[in-house]
C-alpha cells in the first residue's frame, strides 16, 4: 500500500468490510485481519436474531412503492427539520429522509461514505474529503464545497444552539480547496473524523439556510407536510441521486408517547414499525402473528453518578463500595426483563470493537461493599440517592440498591424526582444520582464527552491526568493494536477509579411488521440509526 | 326582562376580562417558577454555559420577567400573541392548527353526550328506585371511577386490536367520508363521553328528582296530569338551571382536559399543545393555552348562567 493512499475512504461501492480505520492506515498484517473477521463475526452474533428474520426476504427483489407509517415515542411542538437541533429519535429519523451526511455508519459502526466520495488524510489533522458529482438539492441547485463549509462551520456558532457544538469544536476550519473538494483542519489528530460526520446534526443543508420550515437537502425524500408536534409527511424525491432508492412512495412519521398505545398502534396495523418498546410488552408483540420484535445491543446504558468532589464521593472507598453494591444480575434481570447485558463500570460496551473483555467482572459482593463504605464512615447513616424516570430504570436499580444497602446497614433514601427538567436541575449536580448516557458512535467521543477532566458532561466531575493524557493519545494513534491497547488501558482507569457505576448495558428494543423488508441493524440507534426510511421496502 | 340579562351579561364580561388579566399574570410567573427556562430545556442534556446563553438572547429571555409580561400583554392586547420561542412559528398560526381539531372533537362528544345524559337522567329520575335507575345510577358511578387511559386502552385492544373494526389511531385528516369520520371519531368519543355523561346525568336525575318532590308537582299529579307532562311541562324547566350548570362545567372538560384522550389516539389537540409548551417552558404558547382554556370556561359558565335567570321567571323579573 503506497504511502499516498493510506487513510484513503473507498466509496460506498467497494468499501471495506473491516471496522477500523487503522487498520487502512497502519497497513494490514495477517493477526490484524483476523482481529477485524472476528470482530466482525461478533457483531453478526449480536443481531444474529434480526439477520435471520430479514434473511429470508433477501431472496426477494426489494418492492417499489407503498406508504409506510412509523411512530415513535416522543414528538412535541420542540420538533425541528434543522439538523443542528434535532434532539432524539424521532428528530433524526425525520431529518434523515430529507438530509444526506458526508458518510453514514454501517452495521459495525463503520464509516460508509454518502455525499463525500472519499476522505484522505496523513495525521488525521488535515483532511481532503473529494464530494460526490451530480447531487443536487430539492431546489434543483448542486452541491457545492460552499454547502458543506457552511453546514458545518455553523455549529461552532453558539447562537445556532447545536446540540453536537461540543464535537465541533475540535474543527479548527473548514475550506473549499477546489470545485469538489473540501478540507477540514482538525485542532488536534482524531481518526474519528469519518464517524464523526455520520452524526445526524452534521446533515449537509444549503449554504445559507435560515428558515427550517421546510427542508431544503439532498436526501431521498421531500417533504409533503411537517407539522411539528403531530406529523411529518415525506414523500419520494424522484431525482435522488441514489438510483433505485428510496423503495417507499410515502413515509408518514409521527410520535405516540404512550407506550400501550404505541403498541396498539401496530398490532392493529395502523402503523409498520415503532420504537421504545418496553420488555413488558415483548410477550404481546411477538405472540401476534405478523409483528416481531427487533433486539438491538448497543451501548445505552444508565449509570449510578457518585460526584467525586462533594461527600460521600469524594471518598474512593465510598465510590468503590457503591459499585460492589450493585447487583447487576439482578438489576438485569427485575429492572430490565433480562433485556440488557451485564456491564462492568466502564462505559464501552460488547459491541464495539475497542471493548476490553479482559477486564475482571466487578461482582455483587455485599462483605466487600461494607469493609468499604466502612472505612468511608457511612454506615449507620443515611444518604439519599436522586433517580427519575427521565433515567431509564434508575428508579428500579435505586430500589434494588437501597435494598441490599440496607442489608449491610448502610440506608438509602431514594428520592424519586420527575422527569421535567430532570437533565438541567439534577443530573451531575447532586451528590449520588443517576444519568443515562446514549451510544455514541466512537469509543473516543464517550470518553472525551463524558470521562475527560475537561469533559463537559463529567457526569461524576471525575479528574484524572493519566486518563487525559492517554484519551488524547489514542484520538491520534493509528495504528491498531496500539490503539486497542490503549483503549484497554482507559476501560480500566474507569472501572477503578472512576465515580460512575454502569450495571448493565441496555438493549434496544423496536416492534416491527413482518411486512417491513430491508432492514439492516446499526447497534447505535433505533430505525437502522434513524436512516430506515431510505432502505426500506413494504412487502403487500 | 327590562335589560336585565344584558347588563348582567356585561357585568360578568368585564368580569371575565379581569379574570383573565389575574389568570395570565399568575400562569406567567408560576411557569416562571418552574425548574429551567427555554434555552435550558431546548438543549437538555447537550447543554453548555455558552450555547444557553446565545439561546437566551434569541429568545429574548435575558429580558428581566415583568418586563417580558408587559410586553406579551402589550402585545396581546393588540391582538397578537407574539412567536413561540421553541420553533419560531407565530402562536397564532400554531394554535389555528389545532383549536379547531379540539373543537370539532368536544362538539362531536357534547352532540353525543348532552342528549344521552339528558335522556338517561329524566327517564332515571322518572322511574326513579326501578331496575333502569338503579342500573343506569351503578354504570355511571363505575364509569366515572375507572381512570380515561384505561377506557381508552382497553377499548383499543378490543375494537382495533382484536376485532380490528377502527384503527387505534384517529386520523382526522383523512375523514373526508362519513364512514371515515365515524372510524376516527368512535372511540375517542365513546371515551369521553364515558367520564362526562355520567356526571350530568347524575345531576340532571337530582334536580329534576328535586322538582318531582316539590308540591306543585305532587298537585299535578293529583290532579291526574300525566307523568310525561309533568316532567317535561312542569319539573324540566324548573330544572334547567342546575343541569345547564352541570353540562357547562362537564363541557369545559373537554376543551383542556382531553390531554389523555388526545395522545393516547394520536388527536393533534390543543392539551397537547398546552402540555408541549409546559414541557419546553414556551412561555407565549403556555399563556395563549391557558388564555383559551379559561376564556372557555368562563364562557361557558356563563351561558349556563343566563339559560337559568331565562328559564326563571323569578330571577328575570327581579
Amino acid at each position: 500500500m503506497s504511502k499516498q493512499e493510506n487513510g484513503r475512504y473507498p466509496t460506498e461501492g467497494n468499501s471495506i468490510t473491516g471496522d477500523s480505520l487503522e487498520n487502512v492506515q497502519g497497513g494490514f498484517n495477517r493477526r490484524d485481519m483476523m482481529r477485524t473477521l472476528l470482530a466482525g463475526s461478533l457483531m453478526t452474533v449480536g443481531s444474529a436474531g434480526l439477520l435471520s428474520a430479514s434473511g429470508s426476504a433477501m431472496a426477494l427483489p426489494p418492492k417499489r412503492g407503498g406508504k409506510m407509517r412509523i411512530a415513535t415515542q416522543t414528538s412535541s411542538t420542540a420538533d425541528t427539520l434543522d439538523p443542528a437541533k434535532t434532539a432524539h429519535s424521532t428528530d433524526y429519523t425525520r431529518v434523515h429522509m430529507f438530509y444526506n451526511g458526508l458518510t453514514k455508519l454501517d452495521g459495525k459502526l463503520g464509516p460508509q461514505m454518502v455525499l463525500a466520495e472519499e476522505m484522505q488524510t496523513n495525521d488525521a489533522i488535515l483532511w481532503t474529503v473529494k464530494l460526490r458529482k451530480g447531487v443536487t438539492f430539492h431546489d434543483g441547485k448542486p452541491l457545492t464545497p460552499a454547502d458543506v463549509v457552511f453546514s458545518l462551520m455553523r455549529h461552532k456558532d453558539p447562537a445556532t444552539a447545536s446540540k453536537a457544538k461540543v464535537l465541533a469544536d475540535q474543527i479548527e476550519s473548514v475550506k473549499a480547496s477546489g470545485p469538489n473538494e473540501v478540507q477540514i483542519k482538525l485542532t488536534s489528530a482524531n481518526a474519528d473524523l469519518p464517524v464523526i460526520l455520520a452524526t445526524a446534526q452534521f446533515l449537509i443543508i444549503r449554504d445559507g439556510t435560515a428558515n427550517f420550515s421546510m427542508p431544503n437537502g439532498t436526501g431521498a425524500f421531500k417533504c409533503k407536510e411537517f407539522t411539528p408536534g403531530v406529523r411529518t409527511i415525506a414523500v419520494r424525491n424522484e431525482g435522488y441521486w441514489k438510483s433505485g432508492l428510496p423503495y417507499l412512495d410515502e413515509v408518514e412519521l409521527f410520535g405516540i408517547p404512550d407506550e400501550a398505545a404505541r403498541v396498539n398502534a401496530l398490532l392493529s396495523g395502523d402503523v409498520h414499525w415503532i420504537n421504545d418498546v418496553n420488555a413488558r410488552s415483548t410477550g404481546r408483540v411477538k405472540s401476534t402473528a405478523g409483528y416481531t420484535v427487533m433486539e438491538t445491543r448497543s451501548g445505552q446504558y444508565t449509570d449510578l453518578v457518585i460526584r467525586q468532589d462533594v461527600a460521600p464521593g469524594n471518598s474512593m472507598d465510598f465510590t468503590l463500595g457503591m459499585k460492589y453494591l450493585m447487583d447487576r444480575e439482578q438489576i438485569k434481570s427485575a429492572a430490565f426483563r433480562n433485556y440488557a447485558v451485564i456491564a462492568n463500570d466502564q462505559p464501552i460496551d460488547p459491541t464495539n470493537r475497542f471493548h476490553f473483555a479482559g477486564l475482571p467482572q466487578r461482582p455483587y459482593d455485599p462483605e466487600k461493599a461494607k469493609f468499604h463504605l466502612q472505612k468511608a464512615g457511612v454506615l449507620g447513616s443515611t444518604i439519599p440517592v436522586v433517580a427519575s424516570v427521565a433515567a431509564t430504570g434508575s428508579v428500579d436499580m435505586a430500589v434494588l440498591m437501597q435494598q441490599s444497602a440496607q442489608k449491610i446497614g448502610l440506608k438509602l433514601d431514594v428520592k424519586r424526582v420527575p422527569a421535567d427538567g430532570y437533565w438541567s436541575n439534577q443530573w451531575m449536580k447532586v451528590p449520588l444520582g443517576f444519568g443515562n448516557i446514549n451510544p455514541r458512535p466512537s469509543a473516543d467521543i464517550l470518553l472525551t464527552q463524558f470521562f475527560k477532566s475537561d469533559a463537559q458532561w463529567n457526569e461524576s466531575g471525575w479528574k484524572n491526568a493519566q486518563f487525559d493524557q492517554l484519551v488524547v493519545a489514542a484520538r491520534g494513534e493509528t495504528d491498531f493494536n496500539k490503539r486497542k491497547q490503549m483503549y484497554a488501558d482507559l476501560q480500566t482507569l474507569v472501572h477503578e477509579k472512576c465515580g460512575i457505576g454502569i450495571p448493565v448495558f441496555i438493549i434496544n428494543l423496536e416492534g416491527v411488521s413482518t411486512k417491513v423488508k430491508g432492514i439492516d441493524p446499526v447497534p447505535l440507534g433505533a430505525f437502522m440509526n434513524y436512516t430506515c426510511a431510505e432502505y426500506i421496502w413494504l412487502e403487500a | 326582562m327590562n335589560g336585565m340579562v344584558p347588563r348582567l351579561i356585561l357585568r360578568r364580561l368585564a368580569v371575565a376580562a379581569l379574570t383573565l388579566l389575574l389568570v395570565s399574570a399568575c400562569v406567567f410567573f408560576i411557569t416562571n417558577l418552574l425548574p429551567g427556562d427555554a434555552a435550558q430545556t431546548a438543549l437538555g442534556q447537550a447543554a453548555t454555559p455558552e450555547t444557553v446563553a446565545a439561546l437566551r438572547l434569541q429568545y429574548g429571555l435575558d429580558v428581566p420577567a415583568p418586563l417580558r409580561y408587559a410586553q406579551w400583554l402589550g402585545n396581546l392586547l393588540t391582538g397578537n400573541p407574539g412567536m413561540s420561542l421553541v420553533n419560531n412559528a407565530p402562536v397564532a398560526q400554531m394554535i389555528a392548527g389545532r383549536l379547531p381539531a379540539s373543537l370539532m372533537l368536544a362538539a362531536v362528544t357534547a352532540a353525543v353526550s348532552v342528549p344521552l345524559a339528558l335522556f338517561l337522567g329524566i327517564v332515571s329520575a322518572m322511574y326513579r328506585g326501578s331496575v333502569f335507575d338503579r342500573t343506569v345510577n351503578v354504570s355511571a358511578v363505575s364509569l366515572v371511577s375507572v381512570p380515561e387511559f384505561l377506557v381508552a386502552t382497553v377499548a383499543v385492544m378490543i375494537f382495533a386490536v382484536k376485532l380490528r373494526w377502527l384503527s387505534a389511531l384517529s386520523h382526522t385528516n383523512d375523514a373526508t367520508t362519513v364512514a371515515a369520520f365515524i372510524k376516527a371519531y368512535a372511540m375517542p368519543v365513546m371515551t369521553l363521553c364515558c367520564v362526562i355523561v355520567a356526571q350530568m346525568t347524575r345531576m340532571t336525575r337530582a334536580a329534576v328528582i328535586d322538582q318531582l318532590r316539590s308540591s306543585y308537582a305532587e298537585m299535578a299529579l293529583l290532579k291526574g296530569v300525566k307523568r310525561t307532562r309533568i316532567v317535561l311541562r312542569h319539573a324540566l324547566p324548573n330544572a334547567i338551571g342546575p343541569i345547564a350548570n352541570a353540562v357547562a362545567l362537564s363541557l369545559s372538560y373537554l376543551l383542556g382536559g382531553v390531554i389523555i384522550v388526545e395522545s393516547i389516539f394520536n388527536y393533534p389537540g390543543i392539551a397537547t399543545l398546552m402540555i408541549d409548551a409546559v414541557t419546553t417552558r414556551d412561555m407565549p404558547l403556555v399563556q395563549a393555552c391557558s388564555m383559551i382554556f379559561c376564556a372557555g370556561y368562563l364562557l361557558l359558565v356563563l351561558t349556563a348562567d343566563v339559560l337559568a335567570i331565562v328559564s326563571n321567571p323569578r330571577l328575570k323579573t327581579r
